[in-house]
């Protein structure tokens, strides 16, 4: 198995696209700290980037890859491996190289300018949330054979996961703004992954304003380390689930 | 004798009398052990007195009694003679919780060095650990109280003095507890360089008038680290406020005179930097709101200059109600704040000039320091915040950033007149 993922992982190298998409994030990383002033700026905007486009880098490359590497699956199911072995390694080799991209692209500058608490929760959670979408993309591959839907499948996720639930979420708490419904709310950021880790954010970088009566809800939700670790759990829940589906269908797919 | 003793405190007044007015007065000085009067009593063991209240009981108005080191346990030591009352060494006056401690029922004394402790608790007649009761020209320095119901309380007093004063409770809740230094229809007081914690308010002023209020530290109140009402003419310069249940409170009053002062992580949804409420003609300059729930909120507010003031990481800069009017927030500084400034009407009777928002993204194309564009303050997220706390959760999520952002180029649900001109480029050293 460690030969497969490492050979899927120098495959990836050679590929020169992670390559480059650790050279972006290292480009925004390092100006967003210097340009700005203060660090908490720079990392407003790492915030951004870990939202929005690490998600988006992460789910299209691998469902991209996955359908790229149709033969090299086939290729490897004529040999005496099992499926379970083939398909871990292959996510353990797109995650890995996708988390060393991030790593060194993004999170050195973050070492190197903001090495607080907000600091290493950014780079752990940009870590987790590659893998999540990465998991993501997993499932959606899995889902077709047809190569233009899986990826449309993909980038909906996305868009779905990025920026509409939150639209969603906003609209839910207008309609129902006459009920308590802190505690619901922190029941439905559980399902979204990036919804998750921007609140873990949140809450260290707007602690003041976290304080005050609704944010303390959330605080003491968030903010214990019950909640803390619940949370991370989640978002394991976010890798483990849809990468298990995906795992269970290929087990049984007829390629 | 107490006509003498009067001029010791108001040793200026003597100026204006010519020098063969002074040279009188420094011979009456000079003369006074000789007259009998201004001797001083010691207490301890082994000295003339074992005990506080028999050296009181034989004193005179005038002398000085000095208290060695040891604990005195006198139930309720009243001073009604103007004499001064001074600790060596840093003696114990314990009541025991059963008396108030020190009552001050004369004018022109003096109380300094002691460490007064373990006063009564009742809610009725409010003990305290030094009170003053209707006197003037009263001096408490240097004394340290000690776990009271209330620290220092004066009532009907006019020019006290109280100075370097370290005062520790460890109250747990609002109605157990008493204030730090309780100051009530009282004039000219001067509360200078204190240190007040665990109190219910710090520092307490209720119907005081032209007072100041100089480098004090008030932390970790139940409520609040300073709380005026009806207190015109007042002035506080230079002081620290930092993790009190509710911040600094101003109500009810005109005239008031901020400076200089640090508010700074009072965190709740009731806990502000500075509270103000049916305010007028205040000043409020050079102040620094650091970590605050919210940095100001003002309600009722007309005609206050808010200037030079520094906010940083609050989660709100100001809250401006809609109640407000004719004020003028200039020259500020607003860096890393959650929000800047939000409110919660539409009616906008207040004006915004020159102020550096770290927020601004304008441009300045003849290098006056001064941006082409002008800024909103309020952003839409506040608003909804405003009217939705709950949305709270879903601050700088792409969804919100982009809403954000169109309403800054059309701004359509934020009231327009809600601007700042020529918002400065760069932040102000301040």
């Amino acid at each position: 198995m460690s030969r497969i993922i490492k050979f899927i992982f120098i495959d990836i190298l050679k590929n020169r696209i992670v390559l480059l998409y650790t050279l972006l994030l290292a480009g925004f990383a390092w100006s967003a700290f210097s340009l700005e002033d203060n660090s908490t700026k720079g990392l407003l905007t790492l915030l951004n980037l870990i939202l929005l486009t690490v998600p988006l880098v992460s789910i299209l490359f691998s469902t991209i890859y996955i359908y790229n590497s149709a033969e090299f699956i086939e290729l490897l199911l004529s040999q005496p491996i099992q499926r379970k072995a083939i398909w871990v390694s292959l996510f353990l080799g797109l995650s890995l190289s996708l988390v060393v991209g991030f790593v060194v692209g993004a999170g050195i500058p973050i070492l190197v300018y903001a090495p607080s608490d907000v600091g290493l929760m950014m780079l752990a959670i940009g870590c987790i949330i590659t893998v999540v979408f990465v998991a993501i993309a997993f499932l959606s591959a899995i889902l077709s054979r047809d190569k233009a839907k899986g990826i449309g499948i993909s980038i909906m996720l996305w868009l779905y996961f990025a920026i509409l639930f939150d639209g969603l979420v906003l609209f839910l708490t207008f309609q129902f703004s006459d009920y308590p419904i802190e505690k619901a709310m922190i029941g439905i950021s559980a399902l979204s992954p990036i919804d998750i880790s921007r609140i873990l954010i949140l809450l260290h970088l707007d602690v003041s304003a976290m304080m005050g009566y609704t944010g303390a809800v959330f605080k003491d939700f968030f903010g214990t380390s019950l909640g803390f670790a619940l949370s991370f759990f989640i978002l394991l829940l976010w890798i483990a689930i849809p990468f298990l589906v995906s795992l269970r269908r290929f087990k049984h797919k007829d390629l | 004798m107490t006509y003498i003793f009067t001029y010791r405190f108001i040793p200026f007044s003597s100026q204006g009398m010519g020098f063969g007015c002074e040279a009188k007065l420094l011979l009456l000085f000079l003369l006074l052990p000789y007259l009998g009067i201004g001797k001083t009593i010691r207490v301890g063991q082994g000295q003339q007195f074992v005990k506080i209240k028999p050296a009181l009981a034989a004193s005179h108005s005038g002398d000085t009694v000095v208290v060695e080191k040891g604990t005195y346990s006198e139930g309720n030591i009243v001073i009604d003679k103007a004499i001064t009352f001074l600790g060596h060494n840093l003696p114990v006056l314990d009541g025991h919780r059963k008396f108030e401690v020190v009552s001050i029922k004369s004018d022109s004394v003096t109380i300094r060095g002691f460490r007064i402790q373990h006063s009564s608790y009742a809610t009725l007649d409010d003990p305290g650990g030094v009170k003053v009761y209707e006197s003037n020209h009263i001096t408490i320095a240097d004394n340290y109280l000690y776990d009271n119901f209330f620290g220092i309380y004066i009532q009907y007093g006019k020019h006290c003095l109280i100075q370097n004063n370290k005062i520790v409770a460890f109250g747990k809740e609002e109605q157990q507890i008493g204030n730090g230094i309780h100051c009530w229809k009282s004039d000219s007081l001067q509360i200078i360089g204190n240190n007040v914690s665990g109190h219910r308010d710090g520092i307490y002023f209720e119907f005081v008038t032209h007072s100041v209020i100089w480098r004090n530290v008030s932390y970790s109140n139940i409520r609040y680290g300073l709380h005026f009402m009806f207190s015109n003419d007042d002035a506080y310069f230079t002081n620290l406020f930092r993790n009190n249940g509710a911040g600094v409170a101003v109500m009810f009053t005109k005239n008031v005179v901020m400076m200089n002062n640090t508010f700074e992580q009072n965190w709740g949804d009731a806990a502000y930097g500075l509270l103000l409420k049916e305010i007028s003609d205040a000043y409020i300059q050079g102040n620094r709101f650091s970590q605050n729930t919210s940095g100001i909120y003002m309600e009722g507010t007309n005609r206050i200059l808010v200037e030079k003031n520094s906010f940083e990481a609050n989660g709100w800069g100001m809250k401006i109600q809609a109640s407000c009017m004719d004020n003028t927030i200039q020259n500020n500084n607003f860096t890393g704040n959650t929000f800047d400034i939000s409110t919660n009407g539409t009616l906008v009777l207040n004006t915004f000039n020159n102020n550096y928002w770290d927020k601004y993204e304008g441009y300045d194309l003849n290098k006056d320091n001064l941006g082409d564009v002008p800024y909103h303050p309020l952003s839409l997220f506040s608003v909804i915040v405003e009217q939705n706390p709950p949305a709270m959760l879903l601050y700088r999520s792409i969804m919100v950033m982009l809403l954000d952002k169109s309403e800054k180029i059309l701004p359509s649900l934020t009231p327009e007149n809600f601007i700042d001109h020529q918002p400065l480029m760069h932040a102000l050293k301040l």
